[in-house]
């Protein structure tokens, strides 16, 4: 089992490689100058271009420019930003809490509708709700997250006045942050007004975040639960007279599940993607947001180096999910 | 001791949630986080509202919703006949603000000035350079000039500060009404040195403004209470908070569920629903801003007056600005500065649509094709360059000219559009900075600029006497009297085509009230009050 972790970390080293060349390489790809963005509406005269390009070390040969990137990024430096003067690392564990929270939330939705969807739609085959959840969650995959939440917005919160239009609490609470968790701070406080106030905050941006892996979930489930449904053990077990619910929920489910763990794993990243139009539309102060604003500022620093976090994160996960694929499918290790 | 500080920290999260029960509240829904709280250092509106116009004060001040100079610290000043030094004397017993990170020990004085200034260009002041913040740049203090026309700053007495001038500069008065000119504490940054905290003055901004920061949570809220200790007097509202929220439909909706009091910038596709709304009103002011297109002068048939006059003839201007801004609306422009801003020439018109003109004029100048730029951005003059670049085509189309669209994002859009040698027309535009004429004629026009922003490549040398003789002078009404023979000069040159000054928008809750428009592009929220 060690050798196998082992060999999966070795596998991403030429990964992270190639993540930082990416990251380094789309960020310079983007049309655009940080100098000429930072200087704004006025411009800036030649010879000072000159010298502000020399500060941020952007007249080096770019190799030059990458290899002291890789340097300061293998030490732990992920640079400054820009545009805030803020150590990047800081803000990104200042922002990252609460991508995770919502992402958390997100995927709880996702899980507790998609599986048991999924399951029923397996069981009712070709029945007219297998057929419209299935079409439904067609739509859910294909649905534009920005169109999405802006009409749930209008419709929640604008015109019945359910829901908050965004942000992540109430403006009347306030407190230093604790663990970055809005949900778990307000509990630590023992402020429950606040904590519901949280979850009345999270309702929409989860829905929106959730639509998604939700549907994705809900067909890989029912595709899992038929092939399932399918083998001869399962046969086996209705011939010798077991109850339905037994068949399903105990011999077939449990085999079933295994492609929809991996499934799980593999929508972190449509999270994390998915994060940046719904933190957008949601003022939600997570990483997604993060990335778009530097962006649009042509904040180099924190663009690559954001973006590399995000990797990270990202293989992270794919390597615990192997690794947990392995531990349930033994057939996985020898492989 | 993590026990201790969520002790404290709950503490303090009670005795706040137990003062905002009576305290009164107002809440602004800003569109974007600012990039920090030193207003010397950034370049933003949102940076500003969130710093300089909240947090700090400066030495004179811009008339609430107007461009003229009133006074600020300084109670009044003395400018040498010569146009090269200016006195200052500072209003007396000024504090700044006391917080829980600072308590200062002294009144603002003329060292607090010098060294807001100083930190600047000084590059032997600590502060000028990487000790305090990496990669400084100080933006808005180069791109204003002030390198070039500040000599010295210096202290005659506590309250007296003496600006002298490497020449005589007029607008030099209303730079100093700019966020970058906000006036900072010494002693705080003395205090933050000696601790090795430097970056903290980025962070936790000590003014003498009507509000003192609180604090603020990255990217989602920032809050402020009422300066007890302001020197004009404490304000009505004892809480401010800037809700940050950068999609446009998203603040509008909050405004109108009332989870903010005022918004800005609302989308022209949201301004019906606004107007039909009982419990917001939609203030408007025309913005200190120009949507023009730039003809390259110096390239032939360009170089030609009257090919100019005819390609302006030859565009549905009305037709032109209904597109681009529909419900929004906007002002034609007639001259290169708005109406609102002093020295503005009424009587100067520009081209009106004339097609059958303008054929024959391009015809005899053998005027085929033409090169016709357009960026992505969307800007506050100029919505959307591309539809603009469409319909100017096929207006150009019916008089025979065939203009060929080029497209470059943004910012390599700005630095190839400036280049001396580039062909054709390009579209652009300029929101003031100072409310000074000279900050659009001179920073747009003149014939330094060429290769900056002089996107005409125009150097006119009547026009340039003008500008030039109407930085030297002091007496405004002579100044403006200057101004206006430049706005018929450059109306009878036409070195650009102009197309409108559009407005600014922002949403308000009706009971919120002293909130006013600011066509600096700036929110002040000193002065406003809300009804329970």
């Amino acid at each position: 089992m060690l050798k196998y972790i082992l060999h999966r970390i070795a596998l991403l080293i030429p990964t992270l490689v190639g993540i930082t060349i990416c990251a380094f390489a789309f960020v310079r790809l983007l049309p655009g100058d940080p100098i000429l963005a930072m200087a704004g509406e006025h411009g800036v005269a030649p010879a000072r271009y000159e010298e502000l390009k020399e500060q941020f070390g952007y007249n080096l040969p770019i190799w030059q420019q990458y290899t002291r990137y890789v340097g300061e990024v293998v030490t732990g430096d992920f640079g400054v930003s820009i545009s805030s003067k803020r150590p990047v690392l800081e803000e990104f564990k200042t922002l990252f809490p609460a991508t995770l929270e919502l992402s958390f939330f997100a995927m709880i939705f996702a899980m507790l509708l998609g599986i048991p969807a999924g399951i029923f739609a397996a069981i009712k085959r070709g029945s007219w709700f297998d057929q419209s959840l299935m079409g439904t969650a067609l739509v859910g995959y294909s649905m534009p997250i920005f169109w999405w939440g802006l009409l749930l917005i209008i419709f929640f919160s604008g015109y019945l006045g359910w829901t908050p239009v965004n942000g992540r609490i109430d403006l009347q609470y306030f407190f230093k942050p604790i663990t970055g968790f809005m949900t778990i701070d307000t509990l630590l406080y023992g402020k429950w007004d606040a904590f519901r106030s949280v979850l009345r905050h999270l309702v929409l941006p989860t829905i929106v975040l959730g639509t998604i892996p939700l549907a994705v979930i809900a067909r890989q489930t029912r595709s899992a639960m038929l092939e399932v449904l399918g083998e001869d053990y399962v046969r086996t077990a209705r011939a010798k007279g077991l109850s339905s619910a037994r068949v399903i929920g105990v011999h077939a489910l449990r085999n079933a599940l295994i492609p929809v763990v991996t499934t799980i794993g593999l929508q972190v990243s449509t999270l994390l993607a998915g994060a940046i139009l719904t933190e957008t539309i949601f003022s939600w102060p997570g990483i997604g947001r993060w990335m778009v604003e530097s962006i649009s500022k042509r904040d180099y620093v924190v663009v690559q180096s954001g973006l590399l976090l995000i990797a990270l994160i990202v293989m992270a996960v794919n390597l615990i999910v192997d690794v947990l694929y392995a531990v349930i499918n033994p057939r996985i290790r020898a492989a | 001791m993590k026990k201790k500080l969520t002790f404290a920290a709950a503490l303090l999260a009670a005795s706040v949630l137990g003062g905002m029960a009576n305290a009164k509240t107002l809440v602004y829904c800003s569109e974007a986080s600012p990039a920090n709280f030193d207003p010397g250092t950034t370049t933003g509106g949102n940076d500003f509202d969130a710093s300089s116009r909240t947090v700090y004060s400066r030495l004179v001040e811009f008339k609430h919703g107007g461009t003229e100079v009133e006074p600020g610290l300084a109670d009044k000043w003395e400018i040498s006949d010569d146009g090269l030094v200016y006195t200052f004397h500072l209003h007396p017993g000024v504090k700044f603000q006391t917080t829980d990170y600072f308590k200062p020990t002294r009144d603002l004085n003329a060292d607090d000035v010098v060294f807001s200034f100083d930190r600047q260009f000084n590059k032997e002041n600590p502060w000028n350079g990487d000790k305090y913040l990496p990669n400084l740049t100080w933006d808005y203090y180069t791109g204003m000039d002030m390198p070039k026309y500040v000599a010295k700053w210096e202290k005659v007495d506590d309250l007296t500060v003496k600006l002298t001038l490497t020449e005589p500069n007029s607008p030099m008065l209303a730079n100093l009404g700019m966020d970058f000119a906000s006036i900072v504490s010494k002693e705080y940054a003395d205090q933050l040195q000696k601790d090795g905290k430097m970056a903290d003055f980025s962070t936790k901004p000590i003014g003498t403004g009507p509000f003192q920061f609180v604090d603020y949570q990255l990217d989602s809220v920032i809050r402020y209470a009422a300066n007890p200790d302001y020197f004009k007097g404490k304000e009505k509202i004892d809480d401010l908070v800037f809700a940050i929220t950068p999609d446009a439909t998203a603040r509008i909706q909050k405004v109108l569920a009332g989870e903010c009091d005022i918004a800005p910038y609302p989308n022209p596709a949201d301004i019906a629903t606004i107007k039909a709304n009982k419990d917001v009103t939609l203030m408007d002011q025309a913005g200190l801003n120009i949507g023009y297109m730039s003809y390259n002068t110096t390239i032939p048939p360009l170089d030609k007056p009257e090919v100019r006059h005819a390609l302006n003839q030859a565009i549905d201007r009305q037709a032109l600005i209904k597109s681009l801004f529909q419900d929004a609306g906007a002002t034609p422009a007639e001259n290169l500065i708005p109406p609102t801003m002093w020295s503005w020439n009424k009587d100067v018109k520009t081209d009106a649509y004339n097609p059958d003109e303008a054929k024959k004029v391009l015809e005899a100048a053998g005027l085929k094709d033409i090169q016709l730029w357009a960026s992505d951005r969307v800007r506050p003059y100029n919505p959307n360059f591309q539809r603009a670049a469409e319909l100017i085509q096929a207006d150009w189309a019916k008089v025979g000219v065939k203009a060929e669209i080029v497209n470059y994002e943004w910012t390599k859009y700005r630095s190839e559009g400036k280049k001396k040698d580039r062909p054709g027309a390009f579209q652009i535009g300029w929101t003031g900075d100072n409310g000074d004429p000279d900050n659009f004629f001179a920073t747009l026009f003149a014939c330094s600029a060429i290769g900056v922003s002089n996107y005409s490549s125009w150097c006119d040398k009547d026009f340039e006497d003008l500008i030039q003789k109407a930085k030297k002078t002091s007496d405004q009404a002579e100044r403006s009297k200057l101004y206006e023979q430049a706005q018929v000069i450059f109306a009878k040159e036409a070195p650009a085509f102009l197309l409108v000054h559009s407005q600014v928008y922002a949403v308000v809750r009706n009971n919120v009230s002293g909130f006013k428009m600011d066509p600096l592009g700036i929110h002040r929220f000193d002065g406003v009050d809300k009804a329970e």
